[in-house]
């Protein structure tokens, strides 16, 4: 093989390495298209899965939840209800994320600052009003 | 964030909401639990605003502002008194704040993963409805239950005709809703959802009496647990689940423990119209005119100051006229002359579970003095005086005695085995339920008409 058909063999391999660079950028975009489309909407099956998994967590939590109110003492069962109400606010992680996760005035963004007050008046009163009654609560002094 | 490093930090705030109701077994290690519970929020919202995708805090920032505001200064200046409405005022707030998530959740799915505005995946739209509908009830359920308590709407129960047929209809309706919001994706199903359950929320509270509120509010307490359990199947957020299941299971306890209280089914209590003026007539009376013996505040006082050990009975009677304070004072008088002095809660006295204990506190009661039923329900026949006050229903024999009864085979505290009883009563009329109360003509008790902190105040004077 003399150089010039050597050369003109490079320059063939180089156009072919191209063109297949260009195919697979292509596939690359295609795959993350895709992938991207198939994101929010994942197969049935892994919908499941989550579910499941979710669901252990709310029986495992519904047990842990009576076996430690059980043992809360009767005289506490005001502050018992003003804790867990406070703590039920904790719904302000949704409202948050509803608040917080894109500019502008959308709907659902004022949806979302609408809980977010909601829920901080819980918050800050259910936390507070339980410190209050909680202060009270004295031993005998003697 | 790393979505490993937020899953785990949830973790954390879940165990430091755990340890904020352990905390609660015992007084002395209560406030620290309720500093677990304000770690395990501010590490909640924390981790939430650290999140991939949070762009714009000033909305955030106003809201916290604005409401933190609010709470604050209603919980700093509510009267202790006033408790339990401040608390059914609060579980509507986590209602409607369910509901605003819900909707959030509805209009814009796509940053919490569970699909695209009109395409929302059937098992989210479904949790999704069960939030917002739970959420919707807790609300005006709670609106109700605020104005029952306050003395805005009356406390005696609101019946009519057709009541439950018409309940079981909406609540077959809302199922109906439901399914066409899972298959058509509309906003009309969706709104309808949350009107249908605000109306059912007035309906399924409305009839319920003002005394059976301890148990109103404990499963108001427990719905907006279960509302928030259903936000976070809905955002597939286990924080929310684990939070919702240990609030919704409180709820449910209290409630246990108040229809115990009561001898009454949790079911009847939801079906309502019991109490009220309309409770039907005195059962067990007999309709005579039986004498009883009147008292002064000095008889009352002369009688506790020569007694060894006196045992209290407060009730909601206590709460309405502000009496603790005086109590108290009072008590520490027969104290200082050598009485013992102790008191006996029965555990549905007052408006929510616990209310007594926290008057007392609030008084400075010491609460290793303060007892509930089963501790203390034995000492009564070794006891001279037992002193009743505001409190009626929870020490009427006739639970025990008379099948006949509305109470019966509710536990009572035996204030009848005490050497003396003593009833401050404004009037003799009957308590919550309408039944007679019959210790109040027995020889060895003797009635104190007038005004339970009045009353306190006169024997008060009288001991000095």
């Amino acid at each position: 093989m003399d150089p010039k058909q050597l050369s003109q063999k490079a320059g063939e391999l180089a156009q072919k390495a191209q063109s297949l660079a260009a195919d697979l950028g292509g596939l690359a975009s295609d795959a993350a298209t895709v992938a991207t489309t198939a994101l929010p909407q994942p197969a049935a099956g892994a919908d499941d899965g989550q579910f499941v998994f979710l669901f252990t967590v709310f029986v495992l939590a519904c047990f842990v939840g009576y076996y430690v109110v059980w043992q809360v003492t009767p005289a506490l069962h005001s502050p018992l209800m003003a804790v867990t109400n406070a703590i039920s606010s904790v719904i302000i992680v949704g409202a948050l994320v509803a608040a917080g996760n894109q500019a502008g005035f959308e709907l659902p963004k004022i949806f979302g600052f609408i809980a977010v007050v909601l829920a901080s008046v819980n918050i800050f009163g259910g936390f507070i009003v339980t410190e209050r009654m909680l202060g009270m609560f004295k031993k005998k002094t003697r | 964030m790393d979505a490993n490093i937020s899953a785990i930090l949830y973790l954390v705030a879940s165990v430091c909401f755990i340890m904020a109701l352990k905390g609660l077994s015992s007084p002395t290690s209560a406030r620290q639990g309720n500093m677990f519970g304000i770690a395990g929020m501010v590490i909640a919202a924390g981790t939430t605003l650290a999140m991939p995708g949070m762009i714009s805090f000033e909305l955030i920032l106003a809201g916290v502002v604005i409401g933190g505001t609010i709470g604050t200064i209603i919980a700093r200046k509510i009267e202790m008194t006033a408790l339990p409405q401040l608390v059914a005022a609060f579980h509507s707030l986590v209602g409607l704040a369910a509901v605003f998530v819900a909707a959030a959740a509805f209009y814009n799915p796509e940053p919490y993963g569970i699909g695209l505005p009109g395409a929302i995946k059937t098992a989210s739209l479904v949790e999704m409805s069960l939030g917002l509908a739970i959420g919707a009830i807790t609300f005006t359920g709670s609106i109700i239950a605020f104005g029952k308590l306050q003395g805005i709407i009356t406390g005696a129960p609101l019946v009519f005709k057709g009541q439950h047929p018409l309940n079981a209809a909406l609540g077959l309706l809302l199922v109906a809703l439901v399914v066409w919001l899972v298959t058509g994706q509309g906003e009309d199903a969706f709104w309808l959802i949350a009107a249908l359950s605000l109306a059912l929320g007035f309906l399924i509270i409305l009839p319920i009496g003002g005394a059976d509120m301890p148990v109103v509010i404990s499963m108001l307490n427990s719905y907006s647990g279960w509302a928030a359990c259903g936000i976070g199947f809905t955002l597939q957020n286990s924080l929310l689940i684990v939070v919702g299941a240990l609030v919704g299971s409180s709820g449910a306890i209290l409630s246990y423990i108040m229809c115990k209280g009561m001898n009454r089914s949790f079911f009847s209590v939801i079906l309502g119209g019991f109490g009220g003026e309309t409770a039907g007539p005195a059962v067990g009376g007999g309709g005579e005119e039986k004498p009883v013996k009147a008292g002064s505040a000095d008889d009352a006082a002369f009688i506790m100051q020569n007694a060894a050990s006196v045992i209290i009975v407060p009730g909601y009677g206590m709460a309405v006229a502000q009496a603790q304070h005086a109590l108290r004072e009072m008590v520490d008088m027969l104290k200082k002359q050598g009485v013992t002095v102790r008191y006996a809660i029965h555990p549905v006295a007052g408006r929510m579970p616990g209310h007594m204990n926290v008057l007392l506190a609030e008084a400075n009661v010491p609460y290793d003095d303060v007892l509930e039923l089963e501790e203390i329900n034995r000492d009564f026949s070794q006891t001279d005086v037992a002193f009743v006050i505001g409190a009626n229903d929870v020490t009427n024999p006739a639970a025990k005695t008379d099948p006949q009864s509305a109470i019966y085979g509710m536990p009572i505290l035996d204030v009848e085995n005490a050497g003396t009883v003593l009833f401050i009563k404004r009037s003799m009329a009957t308590g919550y339920a309408g039944v007679q109360n019959e210790l109040f003509f027995r020889d060895n008790t003797m009635m104190l008409f007038g005004d339970a902190k009045k009353m306190c105040e006169q024997v008060i004077q009288a001991l000095d």
